[in-house]
């Protein structure tokens, strides 16, 4: 703004001496300038907030308001029904309990796995190996492709290469029919995700391994501490802003899983690996229940925001005494 | 992070590459069987194909009507880009350069509004996309996701943009250059890093996105890569043959932008996460 209004002073005494105008046309200046401005605003900032109040905003908050009606997209009228849908969620709707559960289940241990093994890798392309940069490249490849694909891919490994595996080594392991049996099948989402993940996370904790300096390694070195002592005095600390941004990542990805939920169990056997993200849809586009299924974007809604707050407010608070 | 290659080096280096082939045999087994016959696929998983067969290819191609599928994929993502990058560029530059209080409340709903996940908008998007018939169609897709992709999109211009100096621009402008001139010429040059950034993580999440497109675009001719992926192994469930060179077709594109674009792809992510 406070170029504008140099520039603006600039012009406005250049019209002055020229003309040398009187004070109300200095105002109408001034408000032209304005409108211009506002209208500049306006083509700058127009289009995609259009966009994003249609396609974001409205349906988000008219969202909130079906979820406390009866509606089912098909007859014309919506009645308001209170907390009815709610009530109905967490008393007699025993899949989305269980779906809920699940998911949080699964994403506390892909949370763990995810960023373990993630760190891991990323500590073993650190060390001078020759072949690190090929190797980067190959645990991050996975991450490349699209949920459902990496689905696809896991459900022939499963199937068919698990199978094949156990016939060759005899381990019980790999004879198990994993996608047929509720628990198997949960870690066969799991899997899928640590393949995807891992080489992601991975990528953040290089960078903030490579900002951790050389000279504090070498002088813990000189002072006598081993490997392990260093890992765990000095290069972890120095990581911790990258660890809060990877569990943020993860967190928030894996409670909201569903592209490699569709497509390597579909929620099967029996629906024992519906995830939230897949019930809501399956609600609302399967079942034809759009009130219900608002009900439940509703809630996954308010879990997602407040991990993110929660962790938004963590790092925040981090950085401030760090 | 021993400074010589010592034997201890060694055997992490032996360990790592065990570690990297666990993560390639499901690319292994993907491959070699794609290359199978169907026979061979069930009796012979493991093992390396004993003749090529290329013919899965061939009615895999076809049956995907791959390039009809590809092409929808390609201009959806360019055109989702490209209307992400323009939009949200001029936005962000508008934000941060007028400093009212409407700007921070504008910027601020964007940033916040990243936080709501897809599953609670898409019910009543959908339905009304259906009503205002912008449904099955590319152009109606592309404009939700330079809805969808606003917030981070303008996020990171924000960013990038407050670190640029105002001196350019007032120069520019005693010159006589316009704001919109101002913003083409002169600012948005200086935006090419983190465009690079953006295109790069926009690009990954619409080309690989499954759920909005399944949504959107019902008509089969309109059908992304994911979508004709999902359907032909709907419809060829068992038909290994066939849907593992599916896979694979689906997945060449990927790593042929990965293997031109490798370095800005790390350097995107890095940047792109840790802001």
């Amino acid at each position: 703004m406070n170029n504008e209004s140099k520039l603006e002073t600039v012009k406005g005494s250049a019209i002055k001496k020229q003309k040398s105008t009187k004070v109300s046309e200095s105002v109408s200046f001034l408000n032209r300038k304005k409108w211009k401005d506002a209208g500049l605003f306006t083509l700058f900032v127009g289009p995609v907030l259009l966009a994003f109040t249609l396609v974001v905003l409205i349906p988000f908050f008219t969202g909130i308001y079906y979820a406390f009606t009866d509606w089912n997209g098909i007859t014309g009228t919506v009645k308001w029904v209170g907390l009815d849908n709610f009530k109905y969620l967490f008393s007699e709707d025993k899949q989305f309990q269980q779906s809920f559960m699940l998911t949080t289940k699964y994403t506390v241990v892909s949370i763990i796995l995810t960023n373990a093994i993630g760190f891991g890798l990323a500590l073993l392309v650190a060390q001078r190996l020759k072949t690190r940069n090929l190797l980067r490249t190959v645990f991050f490849m996975p991450n490349l492709i699209g949920g459902l694909i990496l689905g696809f891919i896991w459900q022939f490994i499963f199937v068919k290469g698990f199978a094949s595996i156990g016939e060759l080594t005899g381990i019980p392991l790999f004879e198990l029919a994993w996608l047929g049996d509720a628990n198997t099948a949960f870690w066969g989402i799991v899997i899928v995700s640590l393949w995807q993940g891992a080489g992601y996370i991975m990528i953040i904790y290089i960078a903030a391994l490579q900002n951790v300096p050389q000279e504090l390694i070498e002088a813990a070195r000189i002072d006598g501490a081993n490997r392990f002592q260093i890992l765990r005095h000095i290069t972890m600390p120095l990581v911790a802003p990258a660890v809060t941004i990877c569990l943020f990542l993860t967190t928030a990805s894996s409670f909201k899983v569903f592209d490699a939920n569709l497509s390597l169990t579909n929620g099967g056997p029996f629906k024992s690996t519906e995830m939230l993200a897949l019930n809501i849809y399956t609600e609302a586009f399967v079942n034809n229940r759009y009130g219900i299924g608002e009900a439940k974007a509703l809630i996954f809604f308010i879990v997602v925001a407040a991990i993110t707050v929660l962790q938004v407010t963590i790092s925040k608070k981090r950085e401030v005494e760090s | 992070m021993g400074s010589r290659y010592t034997w201890k080096t060694s055997i992490v280096e032996i360990l790592a590459i065990l570690v990297g082939l666990v993560f390639l045999v499901p690319f292994y087994y993907v491959l070699s069987n794609s290359l199978k016959s169907f026979a061979e696929i069930l009796t012979n998983t493991s093992a390396l194909p004993k003749v090529l067969i290329f013919d899965n290819y061939v009615n895999a191609f076809e049956k995907l009507d791959f390039l009809l599928v590809f092409k929808n994929s390609l201009i959806i993502t360019i055109a989702s880009n490209i209307v992400l990058v323009i939009f949200c560029s001029m936005a962000a530059y508008m934000l941060v350069r007028t400093k009212k209080k409407i700007s921070n409340i504008i910027f601020m709903t964007f940033v916040a509004a990243m936080i709501i996940p897809f599953q609670s908008i898409m019910i009543p998007l959908i339905k009304t996309a259906g009503n205002l018939g912008i449904l099955n169609s590319i152009w109606g897709l592309v404009f939700m996701y330079l809805a969808f992709g606003s917030g981070m999109t303008i996020f990171l211009y924000h960013g990038f943009i407050k670190g640029i100096p105002l001196e350019l621009e007032e120069a520019a402008i005693i010159d006589g250059c316009s704001r919109f001139g101002v913003f083409w010429r002169i600012v948005f040059p200086l935006l090419k890093p983190i465009t690079v950034t953006i295109v790069i993580l926009n690009s990954l999440w619409i080309w690989n996105d499954f759920l909005l497109p399944s949504l959107v675009l019902q008509d089969p001719e309109l059908r992304t890569i994911p979508l004709a992926t999902f359907f032909f192994f709907g419809q060829y469930t068992k038909q290994w043959d066939l849907a593992l060179a599916a896979l694979v077709i689906g997945i060449i594109p990927l790593l042929i932008f990965f293997f031109t674009m490798q370095k800005h792809i790390i350097q995107g992510i890095t940047s792109g996460s840790i802001k």
